[in-house]
């Protein structure tokens, strides 16, 4: 499938990134162009393999069960935007 | 000899015999850290807290209790937190964020005895290949084409980093590599980059790009020096999950200068087209200088090579478009405000990213999105197990690949910046590294007709780093690389 | 089969459920911070669950050996590789921007459970899967008119979902499939099953059908914080659709919030937008690798669970399948019966618990573990019965004595001097007085008026001050009456 404005405008909803209906074309003119890009990977046959999981060859490490972060509220505060009697605040959302 | 002009190893040597103080040769570098300011390398100059540590580092030295980087000046890749200390990433939406917490990374490195002079500049979330994409300007390459004084791009995404050491304002610099971060810039200013195996070195505290490629490493002048830096940086952390639990060699003694018997590959692959013929002859230049060492050249396939971009510029976008959802305006940096919470979040993010970061942002969130997942992101991830399964089959008869890092000299300011797909061409023969999460370094190998730096890259095993560095160190010995930045005469 | 009757027929109501069960853990999933309720606001929040620039997860090995657990639990088969992955959604409460879960391969895989419906009926619910995945922070939107409060304490905590088929055919069913649930994680200790406090939530998919039909439309009832409710938003939920439905309107796919004020169901703003959550492997993880023989080491410390427990009562003790359902229900009353029962008759045992226990207990508002009374002492009082020192009906005088002031049983009994006449001496001289005195009584039982032979009983019982055996009695009354 194409990418089109309509696209673009659906995938920037999804990444909370506002894209102004002017900047739509040109956005899709340039995704169309590197997706189309990256199709070339059909060429290669990858029937049967793995995707890779990761190219670390372990498993995921385990830690014990131990308390030994949090406890630091005002640090945790101290970047945030706005904050009011140690909560975060944001612009009200509705259920 | 001007003290800004000494490598690592020189300046430990110095002050170990007291020839000058911890404090002379921070204050030196941060004097030349004010003159070049023009080059824009750095986003947070830190002065007052590298002559802090320098004064750490001479009473240590006093004590006779001098560490492996006792009273080296530093730059930081501004991907690293550090804390307390403004952190951007390079971007906008990280307006004034100022970390509670550390790195790994650099905190061993302060643990080492090493100083910070400041964080520098990079590409926007360290997404692109010549740093023109950071919200704090350009940076600006010490190089110029002979006989041209257009500004020259130093490569990204830690081109600041670059900047900062090819323009002697730091003895060596962090930097990070997704796909050729280190080893481009390196290339393109006349350096040792050096991008370790993945795992190698701890991930815990560097802001994410693309999780399953992001590996820290040095910018040096030396091989030696990048050997010093690495057995400072490297080593287990608990707190990443991906991170290795083998032990830390002494890299320093594994320069032996010996690489008789060594076998190396020379994958044809990498003769892409378009390339320079000047690129092509000092590849050969290589091969033969490493001959000329005592170590055999192996034609080798990597037959995949040319898929290595496509499958890279679905995963890094993929993995970018999660890390970067934090940004969201609630917990740190920029907030625009709006009405509701979306519009919060979609005014924030689409004034706090620049659009190299959004276009990946978009490209990432397309190709995992429903009914694309599979044709692209499991596509990438297979034709990825390939990749490494390609250089795993050339590691059975070879010991180290050299091959070319970039494909180009560094351009100017302004030249490629039209169309991203040219942009992401410089990184052709490092992703596959990455992709794979081999160990590599960039050493400075000769200069190009328009007197601009070129570099080769040695590859290694899954970490096997010592063999890499020790190719490197016979490569550089060979190529005897003495060319300085014409800002520097 | 539970049947929803409707203008145009009857209705099948179709209901699969999604529980969360909050992990019992010192620590958060990925963090090293405190998981307790009830703290400061953001006062267990690190870096990493805030989602900080950088910061990295680790995961907890004891969330994971209670998945397992679970898992064994509910019969699931625990698989040797697991993958996290990452759900993508933007949420004021969900500080990276994604939820760490496991999408493809979950922990665990398949399971069942049994639901002890009432008149003794069982039916087995399937279950599909049970994973691993962190917990978000909590939203509130009643502290300011215009802004919404968060506190991150919960974002990180570690949760179990676990999916069942969508095999439930009631709201009866429901609860009954959520209390044998929190019985069962209760039994391993994983979960605390305190819905008041949210460690367990259920979302319930609720669709409509005519019986034999396709599946219907099914819509999304989220967080429902009580049995109770989660019965009576399924019952309104199903007669909604049936209604609807029925007036020619087509049941939407969503999202719904139980309103447990007005008792309806109403759709999710916020749930709106259709949801694409781009799950991919989180490459912050590694692939969850458990060693079998850590599995196996895991199986064979599992307690004994209620199902099984419940049918040993019912063989070794001859309880009957009610009474031993009763008392498996919470893991310390069948821990306590047994104790009571050690060595003396199990049916009086149960009995006593169930009966005299489970009545003052309810009265007083306690809990088992609360009890005045230890299973001990309880023992004891039995005791007191099986040697004819007291009988049944003192004893529970004496019982309710015991709740009341802890003391034991028989220092109660000799106190107040309520140890049974055995002696048939006094007994048959207490018999002859009455008989004695109600000579027409007597006469009309003599005539064929057996019914008053309880009268006769009462009054001789009376006349001992309640403490002769009653046995003697008997049959002391009998042979003199029929005299």
């Amino acid at each position: 499938m194409s990418i089109d404005k309509a696209t673009v405008a659906h995938i920037a909803a999804l990444a909370r990134i506002r894209v102004p209906e002017a900047d739509r074309e040109r956005l899709a003119g340039e995704l169309r162009k590197i997706v189309a890009w990256i199709e070339q990977l059909d060429e290669i046959d990858t029937t049967g393999v793995e995707p890779m999981a990761s190219v670390v060859e372990m498993t995921t490490p385990q830690r014990p069960d131990a308390v030994n972060d949090g406890d630091c509220r005002d640090k945790v505060l101290a970047n945030a935007p706005a904050a009011s009697h140690g909560f975060f605040t944001v612009p009200k959302v509705v259920e | 000899m001007e003290l800004c002009d000494l490598t690592i190893a020189q300046a430990r040597d110095g002050l170990g015999a007291r020839r000058f103080s911890a404090r002379e040769l921070t204050e030196a570098h941060v004097k030349a850290m004010e003159v070049a300011r023009g080059l824009n390398a750095f986003i947070t100059e830190t002065p007052e807290r590298a002559l802090i540590d320098a004064a750490r580092a001479d009473v240590r030295i006093a004590a006779g209790d001098a560490r492996a980087l006792e009273g080296i000046p530093l730059a930081i890749k501004d991907l690293f937190c550090t804390e307390g200390v403004l952190t951007t990433a390079a971007s906008h939406i990280l307006d004034g964020f100022k970390p509670p917490y550390e790195s790994t990374v650099t905190a061993k490195l302060w643990a080492q005895g090493a100083g910070m002079l400041g964080k520098a500049n990079l590409d926007e979330f360290a997404m692109g290949s010549s740093n023109i994409t950071s919200y704090y300007g350009a940076v600006r390459s010490p190089w110029r084409r002979r006989g041209d004084d257009r500004p020259l791009v130093p490569g990204g995404s830690s081109g600041g980093s670059a900047a900062a050491v090819a323009a002697r304002i730091a003895m060596a610099a962090l930097g990070t590599d997704t796909g050729g971060s280190i080893r481009q810039p390196a290339s393109f200013t006349g350096l040792v980059g050096m991008k370790p195996t993945y795992g190698r070195c701890s991930r815990w505290g560097i802001v994410a790009f693309a999780s399953s490629l992001d590996q820290a490493g040095s910018l040096t002048r030396t091989v030696r020096d990048s050997a010093i830096m690495l057995r400072a940086m490297s080593g287990h952390d608990p707190k990443d999950s991906t991170s290795a639990t083998l032990p830390v060699p002494d890299y320093e003694a594994a320069l032996t200068g010996n690489i008789r018997g060594l076998r190396f590959g020379v994958p044809k692959e990498y003769r892409v087209e378009g390339m320079p013929a000047e690129i092509e002859k000092l590849w050969q230049t290589g091969i033969e200088w490493l001959r000329a060492a005592g170590a055999e050249p192996v034609d080798i396939n990597l037959k995949l090579t040319k898929y290595a971009l496509p499958t890279y510029y679905i995963i890094a976008p993929a993995e970018a478009s999660s890390n970067l959802a934090r940004y969201d305006g609630v917990r740190f940096g920029l907030r625009v405000e709006g009405k509701s919470i979306e519009e919060m979040y979609e005014a924030t993010r689409a004034e706090g990213f620049g659009d190299e970061v959004k276009r990946r942002i978009l490209i990432g969130t397309y190709v995992l999105s429903a009914g694309y997942y599979d044709a692209y992101y499991l596509k990438a991830q297979r034709v990825r197990a390939l990749i490494a399964a390609d250089f795993k089959r050339a590691f059975e008869t070879v010991d180290v690949i050299l091959t070319p890092t970039a494909p180009n000299a560094a351009f100017a300011v302004g030249e490629k910046m039209d169309d991203p797909l040219a942009m992401y061409l410089n990184d052709v023969f490092t992703v596959p590294i990455s992709l794979a999460g081999l160990p590599a370094i960039s050493v400075p190998a000769g200069l190009s007709s328009e007197g601009l730096p070129l570099g080769l890259q040695v590859i290694g095993r899954a970490f096997d780093e010592e063999t890499v560095l020790r190719a490197a160190e016979s490569l550089e010995r060979a190529a005897n690389f003495t060319a300085r930045p014409p800002v520097l005469s | 089969m539970a049947l929803i009757e409707g203008k145009t027929g009857n209705w099948e109501v179709v209901i699969g459920l999604e529980v969360h069960a909050q992990v019992v853990s010192r620590s958060k999933l990925f963090s090293g911070a405190a998981t307790g309720f009830g703290a400061e606001p953001n006062s267990q929040v690190s870096p990493v669950d805030a989602a900080f620039p950088g910061m990295l997860p680790v995961i907890n090995r004891f969330c994971v050996e209670q998945a397992v657990k679970t898992g064994i639990g509910i019969e699931g088969k625990v698989n040797p590789t697991s993958v996290f992955d990452r759900k993508n959604y933007f949420y004021a409460d969900l500080p990276a921007g994604y939820q760490i879960s496991q999408f493809t391969r979950p922990i665990v895989s398949g399971g069942s459970i049994a639901l002890d419906l009432p008149e003794g009926r069982s039916r087995t619910i399937g279950v599909t899967r049970l994973h691993l995945e962190q917990d978000a922070g909590k939203s509130l939107h009643d502290q300011h008119p215009n802004l919404t409060y968060v506190d991150l304490n919960r974002a990180g905590t570690a949760l179990m979902e676990i999916v069942s088929e969508p095999e439930l055919r009631s709201a009866e069913e429901a609860g009954a499939y959520l209390r044998k649930l929190r019985t069962i994680l209760r039994y391993l200790g994983t979960c605390d099953g305190n819905m008041e406090e949210g460690s367990l939530r259920c979302d319930a998919n609720v669709s409509v059908r005519k019986p034999g039909a396709p599946l219907g439309t099914r819509c999304e009832i989220k967080n429902v914080n009580s049995i109770r409710f989660a019965m009576l938003a399924i019952d309104y939920e199903a007669r909604r659709q049936i209604d609807l439905i029925e007036e020619g309107g087509v049941v939407k796919q969503e999202t719904r919030l139980f309103d447990s004020a007005r008792g309806v169901t109403r759709p999710m703003r916020s749930k709106e937008q259709a949801h694409d959550y781009r799950y991919f492997p989180d490459p912050d993880l590694l692939p969850l690798v458990l060693d079998p023989a850590e599995i196996e080491r895991l199986r064979a410390a599992m307690p004994e669970l209620p199902d099984r427990k419940k049918e040993r009562f019912v063989q070794d003790y001859k309880l009957t399948p009610y009474d031993a359902g009763v008392l498996v229900s919470e893991r310390q009353t069948a821990d306590f019966f047994e104790r009571v029962a050690k060595g003396r008759d199990a049916r009086a045992a149960a009995n006593w618990v169930t009966g005299e226990l489970f009545g003052l207990l309810n009265k007083a508002g306690k809990g088992i573990e609360q009890s005045p009374v230890s299973a001990d002492a309880i023992g004891a009082l039995l005791d007191l019965i099986a040697d004819n020192t007291v009988s049944g009906r003192t004893a529970k005088d004496v019982f309710a004595e015991m709740f009341e002031t802890g003391k034991d049983a028989a220092a109660i009994v000799e106190a107040k001097g309520l140890r049974q006449v055995t002696d048939s001496g006094a007994i048959e001289a207490a018999v002859d007085r009455v008989i004695a005195e109600q000579p027409e009584k007597v006469a009309e039982f003599r005539a064929g008026k057996d019914k008053l032979f309880g009268y006769f009983v009462g009054q001789v019982m009376k006349a001992t001050g309640g403490k002769a055996n009653p046995g003697t009695l008997n049959e002391l009354l009998k042979k003199k009456l029929s005299g």
